[in-house]
């Protein structure tokens, strides 16, 4: 398996603070990496300097070993990576189906040949699909604001993989998911995972959730790794037990 | 073609015939009137692009108006002709537009209105100073009226029309714009631009294009007002104007298509009608008998005096109950029953 993202001694400081303290890890095709860790142990952090979001203060990112650190977000999606955010990230005032059109048309042609082609960029087919698959169908033609929290959690994840990633970041993708929707969101995932090789890096608190979807897991505390293995490994770790519960 | 869209095509159908009419039964300064409605609104439609659609905020719409009317006095005043005006206008204010667009990158809100406020100020400096060029104070006369294919658009009506028929173009093109792909980014922009960031959207390209665009109609409805008022001085270009090009795009219905059309027609329309109220009963006949029990024509007289205070009160009325304007207002209206109608399509019959 070749390896997709190298993250290496990565570091983000504000002012006296190191959210984010020499950091690396590999992150190899296909596989679903769990990162965990308290709040505030620089999960978040991390995954905004990977992707431009954030100027890392020193360290390096490579995306299939081509240095990208500190390349803009936009740029960074276009070559395949994409994201989901902590809170929320729909547009409201768009419907179901514009926002999924939205999250891919910028890959298709210039900026001048969307002006002058297509209104849906030829991608109705595309959200369609999508909207079938995270099962939507009912609400696509609804303002996306008007959807409850689930669906619109479902539509945030459907967007991160409408114009078909090879890598996605989701940053706590079960937070304030209801467990049926939980549970579709899990299969839908691993379906993503299976079927189209997509590689995933999940940021989880649930962690019945990330131990059952990933095969690896990286724990962070005070911006440090502080273990990394399977997940039955990362459990039984006192180091980690000791992050979570402690001193 | 659904039952909103047949009724949309009609009533634009209606307007559209209204406006080709509308000069027959008007003296000259009402066709005047009209067709500042209809340049003002190009102004306003270039302000809703960076500010209603892409979230900009802009306080120098006014500015690009006078820069347009400045290029078309100066060069139409020495035997060129408007349509040269026309491109190098639109040319520049888009170039200026794009300019001013990236302090926005780094400052959004209230501060980017200030910075755009101070490009306003600077503009019109420029204008009531730079006599050598603008003529200072003492302006611009004698700007000559446009032909084409040797039409003469001299007289008031034929002005109208010409006027009319770019606010038709402009609104087309418009229309075209927010429908492309374009106006779904800039839409991704106002309403979340760390997310649209993150899909793939090149923000920074869509914030200076918001900008450009909207200056660029600036631009062309300042290059339709040289002609149409004939003389320009700095005044109408002082920051008052950007205001109140803000003012039409908030009124109106920020980030709605026809938020400009109707925002115009309340700043530049009402006032005139508010301050021929007195003479509203003249011309409705015995229909006015019944409402002057209702209104008496004192109190008309009253709103007629004091019209700006009554234009006041409406627009502070309007914006209290409706802070999305008029046309915001009326898709809200529609909107709620288009649910009523679906939950009581849902729910079982009683059986009676």
């Amino acid at each position: 398996m070749s390896t997709v993202l190298e993250v290496r001694g990565l570091s983000k400081r504000f002012g006296g603070i190191h959210a984010v303290d020499g950091v690396s890890f590999d992150v190899k095709e296909g596989e679903i990496l769990g990162i965990i860790g308290p709040n505030g142990s620089g999960k978040s952090t991390l995954f905004n300097c990977i992707l431009g979001q954030l100027h890392p203060t020193s360290g390096e990112v490579k995306l299939d070993g081509k240095p990208v650190t500190g390349m803009r977000p936009c740029d960074l999606n276009r070559l395949g990576v994409s994201r989901t955010f902590q809170l929320l990230q729909v547009f409201p005032e768009l419907t179901v189906r514009e926002n999924l059109i939205l999250a891919a048309q910028e890959h298709e042609g210039s900026m001048l040949t969307r002006l002058f082609g297509k209104r849906d960029v030829g991608l109705t087919g595309d959200a369609n699909r999508m909207i079938d698959f995270f099962r939507l169908a009912h609400v696509a033609d609804n303002k996306a604001g008007a959807l409850s929290y689930g669906q619109q959690k479902l539509l945030d994840a459907a967007m991160a993989f409408m114009a078909g990633p090879r890598l996605v970041l989701l940053d706590e993708p079960a937070g304030g998911v209801n467990l049926t929707m939980l549970a579709n969101l899990r299969e839908r995932l691993e379906a993503i995972n299976k079927e189209e090789g997509a590689t995933f890096v999940v940021i989880e608190h649930n962690m019945e959730f990330v131990m059952a979807l990933c095969s690896r897991i990286v724990v962070l505390a005070e911006g440090k790794i502080i273990a990394e293995g399977d997940p039955a490994t990362v459990r039984s770790n006192p180091k980690v037990i000791e992050a979570y519960l402690g001193h | 073609m659904s039952a909103r869209s047949a009724f949309g095509a009609v009533a634009a159908l209606l307007v559209a015939a209204g406006l080709i009419l509308a000069p027959l039964g008007l003296k000259p300064y009402g066709i005047y009137i009209l067709s500042l409605w209809a340049v003002t609104t190009i102004a306003a439609i270039g302000l809703n692009l960076t500010l209603g659609y892409a979230g900009q905020v802009s306080l120098a719409q006014g500015a690009f108006v006078g820069i347009g009317a400045y290029i078309a006095a100066l060069l139409t005043a020495k035997g060129w002709p408007l349509g040269v005006a026309y491109i190098l206008a639109g040319v520049s204010c888009f170039g200026i537009g794009w300019l001013l667009g990236y302090p926005a990158l780094r400052v959004q809100h209230h501060y980017l209105a200030f910075v755009t406020l101070a490009f306003a100020t600077l503009a019109y400096l420029i204008f009531r100073n730079e006599e050598w060029i603008t003529g200072g104070i003492y302006g611009i006369s004698n700007i000559p009226r446009p032909s084409l294919f040797g039409y003469s658009f001299g007289r008031p009506r034929d002005f109208y029309y010409f006027c009319l028929g770019n606010l038709a173009l402009v609104s087309l093109a418009t229309w075209w714009l927010i429908r492309s792909p374009w106006g779904r980014a800039f839409v991704a922009l106002r309403e979340n631009p760390v997310r649209a960031l993150s899909l793939g959207v090149d923000t920074r390209r869509y914030t200076l294009m918001a900008f450009a665009l909207g200056a660029g109609l600036g631009g062309v409805s300042g290059v339709l007002y040289a002609p149409l008022v004939q003389y320009i001085d700095p005044t109408p270009f002082a920051l008052l104007l950007s205001l109140n090009l803000l003012l039409m795009v908030i009124v109106g219905g920020s980030g709605y298509f026809l938020g400009p059309f109707v925002g115009a027609v309340v700043a530049v329309l009402l006032p005139e009608w508010l301050q021929a109220a007195d003479k509203l009963y003249d011309a409705l006949g015995p229909v006015a008998d019944v409402l002057s029990m209702v209104l008496p024509p004192s109190a008309l007289k009253y709103v007629a005096k004091h019209y700006l205070v009554a234009y006041a009160v409406f627009v502070m009325v309007l914006l209290v109950f409706s802070p999305s304007g008029i046309i915001g207002f009326i898709e809200k209206r529609i909107a709620a029953r288009k649910a009523l109608r679906t939950a009581l399509a849902a729910q079982p019959k009683v059986a009676s």
